[in-house]
C-alpha cells in the first residue's frame, strides 16, 4: 500500500499538479478582481481562450514567447473590455454577456486558426526555458516539484500575494471591495463606481489572458481549437469554492490541478480505468467540492448588479 | 405633432430590437468574412440561396431548426423561473443517452410504442440532468449558472465512456452505438426536403411551453417565482417545487433536443453528435425574447445560418466558427438592447430641453 502511494505520488506528480494549477490561479485569482467589484464573469473561459489563441498568434508572428503572453493579455482585456460595456455602461444581463463572450472567443479562435495557418498545418511557437531556482531547485524531491518550472508558474504563485495586499492592503483595493459591496454608500464617499468596476474587468480578462498563454506558448507551444476546455469555468468554481479570498482560490486551484495531474499519471502506471471516465473526474470532483459547500459561502453583495447613479 | 411620429418611430424600432440585433451580427460578421478573403456580398448571398434558395438547403435548415428550437424552448422555461439554463449540452447528451440505450434495449417493439418510449426516455434523462441544478439552485441557494456548467462535462464524458464501453458498436471501430432500430426512427414527414417529424414535434413543444407557462396554475407560479421568489412564497407558492420542475422541463425539452438529433438525423449515438446545440439555445432564446413564437422564430434564423454557413464552406471547420462568431455577435447586441429605452429616455429629456422646458 506505501509503496503503492510512493510510486504514485512522486515528485514528477507533484510538478505536474502545480504546472496544471497555474493557468487555474491566473484565471481565478482575475475573477476575483471582477466578482468582488461585483460583476459576475462567466465570460473567463472565452478570456482565456482569446489567451490561448492570441499567445501564440503573438509568439509566432513576434518570434518571442514573452511579447506572446503580453499580446494574450492585451486580448484578454479587449475580451472584457466587451464584457465591461455591457455588464457597467450598457447595464446589460452579466451572465448572457459572459456567454455569448465564451461562444464568440470560440468561434473567432477557430476561425482564425483556420484562416491564418488552415486545416493541415499547426502553429509552432517558441516557449519558455525551464528556470531552476538556485539551491532550492537542488533539494531532492522538493526542488523537482516546485522549483524547475517555467517562469510563469513562479508568476502565478507571486501574484497571489499580490492580489492578497491589492485588495485588502492599499486604499484602491478597499475602493474595490466596497463598489462590490456597497456602490452607493461608495459613490457617496467619491469612488468612481463604474470606472473601478470597468478597472476590475480589464483586469479579470488580462489575467485569464495569460492563463489562457499559459496553456498555448507555456506548455503545448501550439494553439489547438478549444484548448481551454472549461478550465474558465474550473476557475470560477475555484473563486467561489475559495469564498473570493487568494490564498484560499489558490489552494482550490491547486486541489482541481492535483486532480488534472491524477489523471495523467493513473494510465501511466497501468490501472486500466476507462480515459472517459478519468477525464470526467475532474469536473466531477470540482461539482462535489462545490456541492460540499452549501450554504457556507456568501458572494460580494452587490455582484450582479449594474449600478445606476442618481 | 413632430414629436408624436418620432415617438412612434422609436417605439417601431424598439419593438424590432431582434431584428437590429441580427443585421449588426451580420454586418460585422462581413468583416470578418471580408478577412478570410470571401466577398462578404457573394457569401450572404450564398448563405440565403443555401439556407433558404432550394428545397435541399429549405431542408437543412429546418433540420437544424429542430435541436435549435427545443434547446431554445429549454433555455427560455428556465428563464421564465429566472434560472439560467447553461447546462444544455449535458442534458441533450444524458437524454440522448437514456432514449439511444432504451431503443437498442427494446428493438423488437413497433414503431407506435417504442418512439415515444423513447422520447419520454430521452425527456427524462434531461429533465433529470436538469432538476439536480434545479434542486440544488432552490434549496441551497447554489448557482445554478456554475453547476450546470460543470454537468455538462460530466455528462458528456460519461455519453463518450458509454460509447467507448457498453454501448460500442460490435465492431468496435468508433466511438459510436449500433444503428439504432428502424421503429424509434423520426418518420421522414417531407421526403423532397427530408424534413422529419420532430420539426412537428418541435413547434407542438413550442405551443405546449407557451399553454403551460401563460395558462395553467403551475405556470403561473414557476413565472410568478421568477419575477419575484420571495414575494411569490409569501403568497404561498411552493418555490422550491416551482423551481425544481421549471428545471426539470427545461432539461427535459434539452433531452428532446438530443432524441430529435439521434432519432432524425444521425440514427445512432456517438461522440460529438451535437455541435454545440445546448448553448446555442441561449442565443435563440434570448434573441427570441424567451417567448414561443420569438423563439422558433431565432430558431428558424439560427438554423439557416448554419445551414447557409456550410454552402460557403471553404475550409473545415471555418463554416461552424463563423456561424458561432455571429451568433455571439447576435448575443452581444440582443444584450445592448436594453439600453434602448434608456436612450428614448434621454431623446425625449433633450428634446424637453430644446423646446424650453415647456410640455
Amino acid at each position: 500500500m506505501l509503496a503503492g502511494l510512493t510510486e504514485f505520488f512522486t515528485a514528477a506528480f507533484f510538478a505536474a499538479a502545480v504546472r496544471l494549477s497555474t493557468p487555474l490561479i491566473f484565471t481565478a485569482i482575475g475573477g476575483i478582481f471582477s466578482e468582488r467589484s461585483g460583476v459576475v464573469n462567466i465570460g473567463l473561459e472565452g478570456m482565456m481562450l482569446t489567451g490561448a489563441f492570441a499567445g501564440v498568434a503573438g509568439a509566432y508572428f513576434t518570434g518571442n514567447a514573452w511579447l506572446g503572453v503580453l499580446i494574450a493579455m492585451v486580448a484578454g482585456a479587449l475580451m472584457a473590455l466587451i464584457h465591461a460595456f455591457l455588464s457597467v455602461t450598457v447595464r446589460g444581463n452579466q451572465i448572457v454577456s459572459g456567454a455569448a463572450i465564451n461562444i464568440l472567443a470560440l468561434g473567432l479562435t477557430t476561425f482564425f486558426l483556420r484562416v491564418f495557418w488552415g486545416i493541415q498545418e499547426k502553429p509552432r511557437v517558441p516557449g519558455f526555458a525551464v528556470w531552476k531556482i538556485p539551491v532550492l531547485g537542488d533539494i531532492p524531491f522538493i526542488g523537482e516539484a516546485l522549483f524547475q518550472h517555467i517562469p510563469l508558474v513562479y508568476l502565478a504563485f507571486l501574484l497571489v500575494p499580490l492580489a492578497h495586499f491589492v485588495l485588502f492592503r492599499t486604499s484602491w483595493g478597499l475602493s474595490l471591495r466596497s463598489v462590490g459591496e456597497h456602490p452607493r454608500a461608495a459613490d457617496t464617499v467619491g469612488i468612481n463606481v463604474l470606472r473601478t468596476r470597468y478597472m476590475c474587468v480589464l483586469i479579470s480578462g488580462a489575467l485569464a489572458g495569460l492563463g489562457g498563454a499559459f496553456l498555448s506558448v507555456g506548455q503545448l507551444q501550439t494553439f489547438l481549437e478549444n484548448m481551454s476546455a472549461g478550465r474558465g469555468f474550473i476557475a470560477l468554481a475555484a473563486l467561489i469554492f475559495g469564498k473570493w479570498m487568494p490564498a484560499r482560490t489558490m489552494a482550490a486551484c491547486l486541489l482541481f490541478g492535483s486532480a488534472q495531474a491524477a489523471i495523467v499519471r493513473i494510465p501511466a502506471l497501468n490501472y486500466s480505468v476507462s480515459p472517459q471516465l478519468l477525464s470526467m473526474f475532474p469536473y466531477l470532483l470540482t461539482l462535489l467540492a462545490f456541492i460540499g459547500l452549501v450554504g457556507k459561502t456568501t458572494p460580494p453583495a452587490a455582484i450582479g448588479t449594474p449600478y445606476v447613479k442618481e | 405633432m413632430r414629436r408624436n411620429w418620432s415617438e412612434r418611430a422609436l417605439s417601431v424600432v424598439l419593438a424590432l430590437a431582434p431584428v437590429w440585433a441580427v443585421l449588426g451580427a451580420l454586418l460585422l460578421g462581413a468583416f470578418l468574412i471580408a478577412v478570410a478573403g470571401i466577398n462578404p456580398v457573394d457569401a450572404y448571398a450564398a448563405l440565403l440561396e443555401g439556407a433558404f434558395g432550394s428545397l435541399s438547403g429549405l431542408g437543412l435548415t429546418l433540420q437544424k431548426t429542430v435541436p435549435l428550437l427545443f434547446a431554445g424552448l429549454g433555455v427560455a422555461f428556465a428563464f421564465r423561473c429566472g434560472l439560467f439554463n447553461i447546462g444544455g449540452e449535458g442534458q441533450l447528451h444524458m437524454g440522448a443517452l437514456l432514449g439511444g440505450w432504451l431503443a437498442l434495449t427494446f428493438a423488437g417493439l413497433p414503431a407506435p410504442v417504442l418512439l415515444p418510449a423513447v422520447l419520454i426516455a430521452s425527456f427524462i434523462g434531461g429533465g433529470i440532468w436538469g432538476a439536480i441544478p434545479g434542486l440544488l439552485r432552490a434549496k441551497w441557494n447554489m448557482s445554478e449558472i456554475i453547476t450546470t456548467i460543470l454537468m455538462n462535462y460530466i455528462g458528456f464524458w460519461f455519453v463518450s465512456f458509454t460509447l467507448h464501453g457498453p454501448l460500442q458498436e460490435s465492431r468496435g471501430y468508433y466511438p459510436q452505438s449500433e444503428i439504432l432500430p428502424g421503429a424509434s426512427w423520426l418518420p421522414i414527414i417531407w421526403p423532397a426536403a427530408r424534413v422529419h417529424l420532430g420539426l412537428v414535434l418541435a413547434l407542438l413543444a413550442a405551443a405546449g411551453v407557451y399553454v403551460v407557462l401563460w395558462r395553467t396554475t403551475i405556470g403561473y407560479q414557476i413565472r410568478a417565482v421568477g419575477s419575484n421568489r420571495r414575494a411569490a412564497e409569501y403568497s404561498g407558492i411552493p418555490a422550491v417545487r416551482s423551481m425544481v420542475l421549471a428545471m426539470f422541463v427545461s432539461g427535459g425539452l434539452m433531452g428532446l433536443a438530443g432524441a430529435a438529433e439521434i432519432l432524425g438525423v444521425q440514427h445512432r449515438l456517438s461522440d460529438f453528435f451535437s455541435p454545440g446545440y445546448g448553448f446555442d439555445g441561449i442565443a435563440v432564446a434570448l434573441l427570441g425574447y424567451t417567448h414561443p413564437v420569438g423563439v422558433a422564430l431565432a430558431a428558424v434564423f439560427f438554423g439557416g445560418l448554419r445551414a447557409g454557413f456550410n454552402a460557403i464552406q471553404r475550409t473545415e471547420g471555418l463554416p461552424l466558427a463563423m456561424a458561432q462568431v455571429v451568433q455571439g455577435l447576435t448575443l452581444i447586441l440582443v444584450v445592448s438592447s436594453v439600453a434602448l429605452p434608456r436612450l428614448r429616455a434621454l431623446l425625449r429629456r433633450k428634446e424637453a430641453a430644446s423646446a424650453g422646458g415647456v410640455d
